[in-house]
């Protein structure tokens, strides 16, 4: 993750502190920190620069985080505050802390894998069916099944256990 | 600059306020989405970024048009699946999916509204139907069969996910980076309309026979996708755009794949014709665009500019 330096600004601990105890409006047992969408906090003389990514092109959550960090550091007496929203390069779930993944396990969601290297070329397409190896964040049987490739969320995937039965999401690798 | 300065007082006794973590949005059009432009950038290049060098304005901004354009209306095609597909399942992943497109929309809108003076609210919002340069597919209505969803979707994410994949080194910065996120998004669109294309196809005599007649519904749109128009050739010399002609290759192998396993079968359709050789691309559309924007269109142009 890259922490500040945009454009040889003053980096601001006071700032940054701030917007990583944001939370993800949707999975809110997640810091925006966790969920590693904070490209950087830029303090300058006019005020404070935060610069966020989004998980998906359309993920509704960009909008209140963008109000949440801007509330939150007037709160903390930033007088002017900007927010800008990149997308390049494009947000994977491996940037999502350790921390991050331990409290989504803690909340019933399973965390992400590592996502996938793509060699060059045609990506390829998968006919199969879905891994079945995700653990089950609930009774940690290491094998369940996906039922809907998507959850009420962007980023999350609908599986169920069939151990202990219950349904549960996946943060899904991207 | 100016809108995203935003100054809050404080008032510990308004309970209200500390209700929400959101104390307020100072984007007086938030809903809509407006000010996104301004506070969307991409990296060292913004929606404001120069113009690739020996590019016209005026064929980069058609070329934003066409690929938003696409995801704008088949979102919207998408989305009329909410509280009437067959499982909550599926209208969740369909409404996911008309997500994923309306984001990736939004900022080639907002690229084109940038050019043309404007905003992502006017691309979408303010142009009629010849302004529109979607694919023909893209804007026909389904009828809420969800093989013909499926099957629509099988094209189209197999197209586009060809088409953004050689997007990914575009001399346009914000081009190249709707591709970077569009990728992983439409990889994951095509993979979920293989598999239901496998099993509607592979599934029940009743199931193959509509998963067969949905193909066949879809297929006269199939040949537009690898037409190239006059911008695009334009602009191709320049890096910009890839040339759709050159996905029809990748298009072929990935469609023949899944047909052959799905137990279907190519269909041997005659594909749409132009008229005086022009279709989507140059605003030609069928009568099925002007329905779709009265209703997409029909808020925004009761209440013009309005605020909530």
């Amino acid at each position: 993750m890259v922490n500040g330096g945009v454009n040889g600004g003053v980096i601001s601990h006071g700032a940054r502190d701030v917007v990583a105890e944001v939370v993800d409006p949707e999975m809110p047992m997640l810091t925006l920190d966790d969920l590693g969408v904070v490209r950087s906090v830029e303090e300058t003389a006019d005020g404070v620069v935060v610069t966020i990514t989004p998980t998906y092109s359309g993920c509704p959550a960009i909008e209140v985080m963008r109000d949440d960090i801007r509330a939150g550091l007037t709160a903390a007496g930033y007088a002017r505050v900007e927010v800008r929203t990149v997308f390049a390069p494009a947000w994977s779930t491996d940037w999502i802390s350790e921390a991050g993944r331990r409290k989504l396990a803690e909340a019933g969601i399973a965390p992400p894998g590592r996502a996938p290297v793509r060699a060059a070329g045609p990506i390829p397409l998968s006919l199969g069916a879905p891994s079945t190896q995700v653990r089950c964040p609930r009774c940690g049987a290491p094998s369940t099944e996906e039922f809907s490739h998507f959850g009420p969320t962007a980023c999350t995937a609908l599986r169920r256990c069939p151990s202990c039965a219950e349904p549960f999401e996946h943060m899904k690798e991207i | 600059m100016n809108e995203h300065v935003h100054e809050l007082e404080h008032d510990a006794t308004n309970a209200y306020q500390s209700l929400s973590e959101t104390t307020e949005h100072d984007d007086p059009r938030w809903a809509f989405g407006s000010g996104f432009a301004d506070g969307l950038g991409l990296g060292e290049a913004e929606i404001t970024a120069p113009v690739p060098e020996g590019v016209d304005p005026a064929d980069l901004a058609a070329y934003c048009q066409m690929l938003g354009d696409d995801a704008l209306i088949y979102s919207q095609r998408l989305a009329e699946w909410v509280a009437d597909a067959p499982e909550l399942e599926e209208e969740v992943a369909l409404a996911n999916i008309a997500l994923d497109l309306l984001g990736q929309a939004r900022v080639l809108l907002s690229r084109a509204g940038h050019l043309l003076g404007g905003d992502e609210d006017s691309q979408a919002y303010l142009r009629v139907e010849h302004e529109f340069r979607n694919v023909a597919l893209t804007e026909q209505s389904d009828d809420l069969d969800f093989a013909r969803a499926i099957a629509r979707l099988m094209i189209f994410s197999t197209w586009r996910l060809a088409l953004l994949h050689r997007l990914l080194g575009s001399a346009d910065p914000v081009i190249a980076a709707v591709a970077g996120k569009g990728v992983k998004e439409l990889t994951y669109h095509r993979d979920y309309a293989a598999r239901w294309t496998l099993r509607l196809g592979d599934g029940t005599a009743e199931s193959h026979r509509r998963m067969q007649a949905a193909l066949d519904w879809a297929w006269p749109y199939v040949e537009e996708l690898f037409r190239t128009s006059d911008q695009e050739r334009r602009l191709i010399a320049a890096g910009v755009a890839v040339d759709p002609a050159d996905t029809r290759e990748e298009f072929d192998a990935v469609l023949a794949q899944v047909v052959e396993r799905a137990t279907l079968t190519r269909p041997q359709v005659r594909p749409t014709g132009t008229i005086g050789g022009r279709s989507g691309r140059q605003g030609v559309h069928t009568e099925r665009l002007g329905h779709l924007l009265a209703e997409m269109q029909s808020v925004a142009r009761a209440h013009p500019g309005a605020t909530w």
